[in-house]
């Protein structure tokens, strides 16, 4: 059996981090924002896993760890912030949240 | 993992990664995120990482989505007729985006530097990826990271609540 | 110049008191009041005068041509021009001093009564003190630069003090027009000074009176000819001669203890004392003395005739103040310095009297200025009708009186001076024939026949106080016996006056005329001056019916007279149309186009630039991505490109 190179799983990240982030740029709806910096953040995991597997070594996966609690959290924070948006301006679409605009 | 195997659940992953951005829906968004991790899990698996293979099932898909999915049913979301950005900052992201991805590609990923597969062919050492192994490197190495996301943690709950709260008239 | 020059440590009290005078009324006059300013005001004048006093016996306790000096500090040292503070009391400043501190002192108390009832007391001897130290600086400079400093600081009080009742606009122009044809005189003056320093040889000059006299004779001809032109151009504007006359009778918006003190005895006498006090440069030019003599004569003619017209008191005294002024300027035109001074001198005391009795007049009509609604004061001011009196005899040359001795040393002189000529005699002879008429004329409508006033300012007619009256009759004492000192040659002790002022204005050739002349002449300008009395009374008492038809007779000449040879009308056609069509296109295309247009359109491109780029700023966070993004690319393409 051949082994999958690691520049095969690498590729891959990039391919979904680029995804995510189209996604984050062309959507209006803030949630599915959100969701798209979640996308970009597991393409990110996937890459330290692969490393982690290469190298032989557990750090990798201790960052993994590390960026999967983090973004819990900011996806906390994140979606409170949406609800008192919401509750404020009835909308959450990221064209309407223009304030700082001249 | 054989390439077989790899290559389906590539493909798998990049299709429900674009239906994440592309459909409609919200509800149909995060269900599709949903399917995203859990492909990435499985891949974990492939990479003997299994601690972090379940924690992505019981954190990421059943924590994270299932507060997505909380928000979006609360704020009762329909799918919205203007999803989208306007043409041409469509047309700027996804040039932009895959100029970015192949740039990444040919500077980053491609050479040679990389080394060949033969750490991904090598048998890691015993107990390798497994709760033990991650505790070990957790509790030595990253103590004061481990210790400050707890912290983190408690803002984040604390910036939660108090972000959220109704205010009292 | 410099004999028997005494250094004092004194001098410099006598500007000094005023100063005191003007810092006490301007920071503590309000709060103290009236009854505070009133004493101090004229008690600083009074203070400086009896210094005066003192100076003036020590200096006649000096050899003949002595001089008291103080010389304080260095004023400016650029180069070869060392010039000083210096003050110096010799003859000729030393009688200044006395006329502007003596009469000064029974201005300002005449003007306690006068301004009595006036909400900006404070402010009033304020301006007045300022004029008081401003005049004394002027005749107690020792040299050209500090006399243009005393110059311009009567110039300015001048305006502050005509236009002191500003909130009219008649008085605030009136003070602007002085001030304007005085700078256009100024400007001759400061000319001429700087001629003269360029031409006074090498090494270091201090411009000071004797320097000027040690090195006169070495400036050719042409050249002190056009620097004494010059300066005096100075003169016609501050002393009111033609063509700079204009600003006078305007003037008259002022109070009238200022128009008496500023405008009749100190301040336009100033334009006399220095042209006195440079007798040594002139004197080498004899163009300039014909073009001052000239020029003096026509002045005292031309004045006189439209003074003959006029309705309103103060305007006929003005007139008669440029009139009289000319008759100054013809004494020091033929060479008769001293003869000028001495009726600088007469004309303060008569003068003052009628322009402070005129005063007493308008207060006691509560206001009234215009004579044809005067008339048969006599009885109700006895003591201002006296002193007025006394003032119309002295000015109109009647023997006895002290305008009899200057004028008639001057018309002398005029007659047969070097520089003098009968033509210029005959002009000044006319000119006081025309005088005694208006003067007479005057006192008349004022103090005669019925009064013509309406009742309820005939109720309220009233003598003055007596802060107002007794000035008049020391200025009328002064007027009988002011012009005793300078008898005409034969009489009991002389010309005591010329004799006293010879040190200083040696330049001037006197005439010697024998006593046979001097007797005619005097005998000429009495029967003119009878004669003026003699065709007023006519027409203005025996028969008052008389000026109107004479009036009717000759329309054109009667309406030229009336509108002042439609000067004024002159000027602002020729002048101050073009200036101020000038200035309008300066302030339009330049300051408001131009300038503004140039800050203005800064800040215009300033802001129609950043309204371009902050459109940027489309407060969408997803166009902020996208940028970032193109950031990210384009550091990522220079690495790659490296």
């Amino acid at each position: 059996m051949t082994v999958v190179p690691i520049t095969w799983y690498l590729i891959l990240g990039a391919i979904l981090f680029t995804i995510g982030a189209v996604g984050v740029l062309i959507r209006r709806n803030v949630i599915v924002i959100f969701m798209s910096i979640e996308l970009m953040l597991n393409a990110v995991n996937l890459v330290f896993v692969a490393f982690s597997r290469q190298l032989h070594s557990m750090d990798g996966q201790v960052a993994v760890f590390f960026v999967m609690t983090v973004a819990a959290a900011e996806a906390a924070v994140g979606l409170a912030v949406i609800i008192a948006m919401f509750r404020n301006r009835e909308t959450i679409n990221a064209d309407e949240l223009s304030l700082l605009r001249w | 993992m054989n390439p077989l195997l790899f290559g389906i659940l590539a493909l798998l992953m990049i299709a429900s990664a674009l239906g994440v951005v592309l459909l409609h829906s919200p509800v149909r968004s995060a269900l599709s995120l949903v399917m995203t991790l859990f492909l990435l899990a499985v891949t974990f698996l492939f990479l003997d990482a299994y601690l972090v293979a379940a924690l992505q099932v019981v954190v990421y898909a059943g924590a994270i989505m299932v507060l997505f999915l909380f928000v979006i049913m609360l704020l009762n979301l329909q799918a919205d007729p203007q999803g989208m950005a306007k043409v041409g900052v469509r047309f700027a992201a996804v040039l932009l985006a895959s100029l970015f991805l192949l740039a990444a590609v040919r500077f980053f990923v491609a050479p040679a530097a990389l080394g060949s597969g033969t750490g991904m062919g090598g048998t890691p050492p015993a107990g390798f990826g497994s709760v033990e192994a991650v505790a070990e490197r957790l509790f030595t190495h990253s103590l004061f990271a481990f210790e400050v996301t707890s912290v983190l943690l408690l803002v984040a709950i604390i910036g939660a609540v108090v972000l959220a709260k109704r205010k009292l008239v | 110049m410099h004999a028997h020059a005494t250094p004092v440590a004194f001098l410099w009290l006598i500007p000094a008191l005023p100063v005191l005078g003007v810092l006490f009324n301007l920071f503590l006059g309000e709060r103290l009041g009236k009854r505070a300013v009133s004493l101090v005001a004229p008690a600083v004048v009074g203070g400086a005068f009896v210094i005066g006093c003192y100076a003036f016996t020590l200096l006649l306790g000096l050899p003949h041509g002595g001089s008291l000096d103080q010389h304080l500090w260095p004023w400016i040292t650029a180069g070869t021009l060392q010039v000083d503070v210096a003050f110096r009391i010799d003859a000729l400043s030393g009688v200044m001093v006395l006329i502007v501190t003596g009469v000064g002192f029974l201005i300002h108390l005449y003007s306690v009564g006068y301004m009595h009832d006036d909400p900006s007391f404070a402010r009033f001897f304020t301006y007045l003190n300022l004029f008081t130290f401003a005049m004394l600086v002027l005749v107690l400079g020792d040299n050209l630069p500090l006399l243009f400093v005393g110059w311009e600081g009567v110039g300015l009080c001048s305006y502050l003090l005509i236009g002191f009742w500003f909130d009219k606009d008649v008085n605030a122009s009136a003070g602007k027009k002085a001030f304007v044809v005085n700078r256009v005189g100024d400007l001759g003056f400061l000319f001429g000074i700087f001629l003269l320093f360029w031409h006074l040889g090498p090494g270091a000059h201090s411009l000071s009176f004797g320097d000027i006299a040690a090195h006169a004779k070495e400036i050719p001809l042409d050249t002190v000819t056009l620097i004494t032109l010059l300066l005096f151009v100075g003169a016609t504007g501050k002393s009111a001669q033609l063509p700079l006359y204009v600003w006078l009778p305007d003037a008259m918006a002022g109070p009238t203890p200022v128009s008496a003190l500023i405008h009749a005895a100190t301040m336009v006498t100033a334009g006399v004392y220095m042209i006195a006090r440079l007798n040594f440069l002139f004197i080498l030019s004899p163009t300039t003395m014909a073009v001052v003599a000239t020029v003096g004569g026509l002045t005292a003619l031309f004045a006189a005739t439209i003074g003959l017209m006029q309705t309103d008191i103060k305007k006929v005294l003005a007139y008669s103040t440029v009139s009289q002024l000319g008759y100054m300027f013809l004494g020091v035109g033929v060479g008769a310095f001293s003869a000028g001074i001495f009726h600088l001198m007469t004309h303060a005391f008569f003068k003052g009297l009628l322009f402070l009795g005129s005063g007493s007049v308008i207060h006691g009509m509560g206001g009234e200025q215009d004579m044809r609604k005067m008339g048969g004061l006599r009885t109700h001011q006895p003591i201002t009708f006296a002193t007025f009196l006394i003032g119309t005899l002295a000015i109109t040359g009647i023997p006895g009186l002290a305008g009899f001795f200057s004028k008639d040393e001057i018309l002398a002189q005029a007659y047969g001076s070097p520089l003098g000529n009968k033509g210029l005699w005959l002009v000044g002879v006319i000119a006081a024939g025309l005088t005694s008429f208006y003067m007479f004329r005057l006192l008349f409508l004022t103090f005669f026949g019925e009064s013509r006033a309406d009742e309820h300012t005939k109720h309220h007619i009233h003598e003055s106080p007596a802060t107002m009256t007794l000035p008049l009759i020391v200025l009328a004492a002064l007027s009988i016996i002011g012009g005793y000192v300078g008898l005409p040659a034969h009489w009991l002790w002389g010309n005591r006056f010329e004799a006293f002022l010879e040190p200083v204005l040696a330049g001037g050739e006197a005439a010697h005329l024998s006593a046979g002349v001097e007797y005619a002449l005097m005998g000429a300008s009495v029967l003119v001056a009878l004669i003026g009395l003699s065709v007023a009374y006519v027409m203005y008492i025996a028969r008052p019916a008389l000026p109107r038809t004479m009036a009717e007779a000759l329309p054109g000449v009667y309406d030229l007279i009336l509108n002042k040879y439609y000067v004024d009308e002159l000027y602002d056609l020729l002048f101050v149309r073009s200036t101020v069509a000038v200035s309008n296109w300066l302030w339009q295309a330049w300051d408001a186009g131009l300038i503004d247009g140039l800050v203005n359109g800064t800040a215009a491109v300033m802001g129609g630039n950043s309204r371009l780029w902050r459109r940027l700023q489309t407060g969408n966070v997803q166009h902020y991505a996208v940028s970032m993004l193109l950031g990210a690319m384009a550091i990522l393409a220079y690495y790659a490109w490296r």
